[in-house]
């Protein structure tokens, strides 16, 4: 018994003893992100007011200079906010690391290269620019305005400052008062007896005051807590990664393999049918011949020859049936040249003359080649088809990940999803890569189909060459 | 005449091997895959290659390749280039450097010994031996477009077809059961409307024909 109650009594000295630490550790970090939290905020905005402020003075006699005033602040506030977005998350991630053990990964998309191009023209990824500093800074905001966890950041830096404020506050009203209290109460008076009221006010003064204090001190750590949650919640974007986002994605993975798997199976069902009543029927006729010719030999040559010719024509046919047939599976170009070499022989056999620029560094994964291959086939047999068009150009190019085909006639144009089953096929064929398809056509032409797929290149070597079919 | 094969399938490469020799052919070489090939040219120089297109180790074009790598370093070294499926591109490769001594032909072609072995004896000679398809296919396309093709009569036009081909008047003569001469009228007529300077020797008149085909595939497109 005795032992229980001693345990006991010791535990609760602990308790307190650890929850009053507790409260002064939390404290403590209070201070700091109250701290942290002031380059951020207050940085921006003093140098954005101070810039105003000497701007106006400096433009004052002039009319636009109220204007250019604000333009300066807002440009010196964004630029010395842009220079403390990274900062002030990382900062944000070290103490959330250092104080809860909680692994906030900052992972940015890479930034693609500057490019070169032939015309002297630097190309971001996005966009072109004749000087290399400006295509530089414009890639660096289109990236930072694309990048999720730049996104994160950015609102980070706008969130920050609210949270701290809204969590520092009241723990800094609670002490600040409790402390006025506290000492407000025994302020030494003029006699007064012990048990007067004027006692007992005092009492109950300094009792509250106590009681604040102890608050803010339970709350403090609390509040740290409920910092790191929001901090958490706005730059953890992958943690975040969305059951909406998920589930749509999972809607259309199930989708599109849905798609490519009933393909598929009509693939096989048609290149079944297609051996069944062609080659297999025929090789069964140049057996039964070569049979009738075995009996005929001793009898009648002259029908055993002739039923030879037959055979071997058989066997012709047979031959060039089971060609056709694997054009439509695999084109042989395709395997022995890949894509580019590939849709030159398409464009030298299209009914339409056909222009072929190709510009791949290397050679794309064989799934992605076949089907952009075959959905190539299908925009040329449809330009001639029905666009009414006098030539077709073909332009395939790989950039920044993407694998980008576009085919333009000079036809009559309109070309619309809803109408025919064949770009539906496309977009359905593209869909199991990731891929989309574009239209951009008017009444009167030209139309322009654009392919765009995401796709890794076997190995960096960049050569481009241009053909005419 | 010694010949350097190049089949990567066992049957196909014995049955050429019998064929071949059965017509008096010397075979200096068998070999499997592209660098064999390669090493196989440039050694043994042979009177004319028999080439299949796709050969190990990539199982891609390396027959191809092979053959006219080899024809950079051995001006006009004959080659009969065999596949499974015939394509304008890989003719126009194998005529562009214009010196002829260049056969293309379906594999299913040696079905027809005697057209096969005229052929290959074409093609030693530094004739041209083009597969019917192909030749279809670039009369396919060079008539589509507006040219002096459509005022060919139909006779005219296959007169022109086995021309290109590689065949010579007297091979053209007997194909169409007609005279020598009505095949040399057609082809005086051919070549006045298609507007080509006549060409006595026959490998390059096929020559012309074939560049006057492409070009007007090539320059409408």
């Amino acid at each position: 018994m005795t032992t229980v109650s001693r345990t006991s009594g010791t535990s609760v000295r602990a308790q307190a003893r650890s929850a009053l630490s507790a409260g002064g550790e939390g404290l403590a970090r209070l201070a700091v992100l109250l701290l942290a939290a002031v380059p951020g905020a207050v940085l921006p905005v003093g140098a954005a007011i101070f810039s105003g402020v000497m701007a106006s003075q400096l433009l004052q006699s002039y009319d636009v200079g109220l204007f250019l005033a604000f333009l300066l602040a807002a440009v010196v506030g964004s630029a010395v906010a842009a220079a403390n977005v990274r900062r002030t998350a990382n900062r944000t991630r070290g103490q959330l690391e250092r104080w809860f053990g909680i692994r906030l990964p900052a992972v940015y998309e890479p930034r693609p290269e500057l490019e070169l191009d032939g015309r002297g023209h630097w190309w971001t990824g996005y966009t072109y620019h004749r000087s290399r500093t400006v295509a530089k800074y414009a890639q660096l905001v289109h990236w930072g305005l694309r990048d999720r966890t730049t996104r994160a950041e950015l609102l980070w830096l706008l969130v920050n400052p609210v949270v701290v404020v809204a969590l520092v506050g009241p723990v800094a009203a609670l002490l600040g008062v409790g402390a006025a209290y506290t000492l407000a109460g025994p302020v030494p008076a003029n006699g007064f007896d012990p048990l007067s009221s004027r006692m007992t006010s005092v009492l109950l003064s300094v009792v509250l005051g106590v009681v604040m204090i102890v608050v803010g001190m339970l709350v403090a750590p609390l509040a740290v807590r409920a910092y790191a949650e929001a901090a958490r919640r706005v730059l953890d974007q992958d943690g975040r990664a969305t059951h909406a986002q998920l589930t749509r994605r999972v809607a259309e993975l199930t989708e599109t393999r849905a798609d490519a798997a009933g393909n598929q199976a009509a693939e096989l069902r048609r290149i079944e049918r297609d051996l069944h009543d062609g080659a297999q029927a025929r090789l069964v006729a140049i057996g039964m011949t070569l049979g009738t010719i075995e009996h005929l030999m001793d009898t009648d040559q002259e029908a055993a020859r002739e039923l030879l010719a037959e055979a071997r024509q058989s066997s012709a046919r047979a031959l060039q049936e089971l060609r056709d047939l694997v054009r439509g599976i695999h084109p042989p170009v395709l395997a022995e040249r890949g894509l580019g070499d590939a849709v030159r022989a398409l464009a030298l056999d299209s009914a339409l003359p056909a222009e072929v620029c190709v510009s791949l560094p290397d050679r794309p994964p064989a799934p992605v080649e076949a089907a952009v291959y075959f959905s190539i086939c299908e925009l040329l047999a449809n330009a001639a088809k029905h666009s009414g068009a006098d030539q077709v150009w073909v332009d395939i190019l790989y950039r920044a990940g993407f694998l980008r085909v576009t085919v333009t006639d000079d036809g009559v144009g309109v070309a619309d999803p809803s109408r025919g089953t064949g770009l539906r096929g496309i977009e359905k064929r593209l869909g199991t890569f990731d891929g989309v398809l574009s239209i951009d056509s008017t009444l009167g032409g030209p139309t322009t189909i654009t392919l765009e797929l995401p796709c890794e290149l076997s190995s960096p070597r960049t050569s481009t060459s241009f053909a005419k079919a | 005449m010694r010949v350097v094969l190049a089949e990567d399938l066992y049957l196909l490469r014995e049955g050429l091997i019998r064929l071949l020799e059965a017509h008096g052919f010397t075979i200096a070489a068998a070999v499997e895959t592209g660098p064999e090939l390669l090493e196989a040219l440039l050694t043994h120089r042979p009177d004319v290659a028999v080439v299949d297109v796709r050969l190990p180790p990539t199982l891609t074009d390396e027959g191809l390749q092979a053959a006219l790598k080899a024809r950079r370093e051995i001006q006009g070294l004959p080659v009969l280039v065999l596949s499974q499926h015939v394509q304008q591109l890989y003719a126009r490769e194998l005529l562009a450097d214009g010196t002829g001594g260049i056969g293309y032909l379906l594999k299913d072609r040696v079905f027809n010994a005697g057209q096969f072995i005229d052929a290959v004896r074409r093609v030693a000679a530094g004739g041209t031996a083009m597969d019917p398809d192909v030749i279809a296919k670039l009369m396919q396309t060079t008539s589509r477009r507006p040219g002096p093709l459509l005022r060919l009569s139909p006779r005219e036009r296959e007169v022109l077809e086995l021309m290109a081909e590689g065949c010579s008047n007297s091979a053209i003569a007997a194909r169409l059961s007609v005279s020598d001469g009505a095949v040399a009228k057609h082809i005086a007529n051919i070549f006045t409307k298609l507007e080509i300077v006549p060409d006595e020797d026959a490998n390059r008149r096929v020559l012309a024909v074939l560049a006057y085909l492409n070009g007007t595939a090539g320059r409408t497109g």
